[in-house]
C-alpha cells in the first residue's frame, strides 16, 4: 500500500471530499507527524502504536570491511512500538 | 502528541474541514493501514517510512514458574523502518 492508495481510500470512504482535498489531508497527516517528531516529541496513536524517540550515546564501532575502529556518534533515532491491539489484529484469522 | 492532538492540528491547518471530519479521516487512514498489515501487505509512505509484517517462528518456551515446556505458536509482528528523510530530520 502506498500513500496514493491511502488517498484513494480516503476519497472513496469519506464522503464530500474532492480528490485534491483527500490528497492534501493525507499529506498533512504525515507532515504534521514529521514536524512533531522533528521537534523531539513522541506520537501516540491509540489502537495503532507509538512513535518514540531515543537518544543514543556515542559508542565504539568497527568498519566491518576494513576492521578499522570508528566512533559511532551520538544520535537521536525513531522507533515504532506497535500497540497490543495492532499486534492482536494482524494475528487474527481473516474470515 | 496523541491522536486527538493530531486531529486538532489538522483541523487548524485544513480550514475547509471540521474537526469531526478530520477525526473520521485520521481513523480511516490508520484503520486501513491496520487492515493492509493484516492482509500481510507492505505499506510504503515516501519520506516517512515503511511498515512490514515479520513472522516470528513457532518456538518452545518454558513457564518460568513451573518449568513446564510450552509451545509458542508462530506469530506475526508489525515492523516499522524509518525512511531516510525522517531519520535525518529527527537527528537534525
Amino acid at each position: 500500500m502506498t500513500k496514493a492508495e491511502l488517498v484513494e481510500i480516503v476519497y472513496e470512504k469519506v464522503g464530500g471530499l474532492s480528490k485534491k482535498e483527500a490528497q492534501d489531508i493525507v499529506e498533512a497527516i504525515f507532515n504534521t507527524m514529521k514536524e512533531n517528531l522533528k521537534s523531539g516529541e513522541k506520537i501516540k496513536i491509540s489502537g495503532f502504536g507509538n512513535f518514540l524517540l531515543r537518544d543514543k550515546r556515542p559508542r565504539k564501532g568497527r568498519n566491518p570491511q576494513t576492521g578499522d575502529d570508528i566512533q559511532i556518534t551520538a544520535r537521536r533515532v525513531l522507533t515504532f512500538r506497535p500497540s497490543q491491539i495492532l499486534k492482536a489484529f494482524i494475528n487474527e484469522k481473516k474470515s | 502528541m496523541t491522536k486527538s492532538d493530531l486531529v486538532q492540528k489538522l483541523s487548524e491547518q485544513v480550514t475547509t474541514l471540521t474537526k469531526k471530519e478530520c477525526e473520521v479521516i485520521v481513523d480511516t487512514v490508520f484503520g486501513n493501514m491496520k487492515e493492509s498489515l493484516q492482509r500481510g501487505e507492505k505499506i510504503e509512505i515516501r519520506g516517512f517510512g515503511s511498515f512490514t509484517v515479520r513472522v516470528r517462528r513457532a518456538k518452545e518456551g518454558r513457564n518460568p514458574k513451573t518449568g513446564e515446556k510450552v509451545s509458542i505458536p508462530e506469530k506475526r509482528i508489525p515492523f516499522f523502518k524509518v525512511g531516510k528523510e525522517l531519520r535525518e530530520l529527527v537527528n537534525s
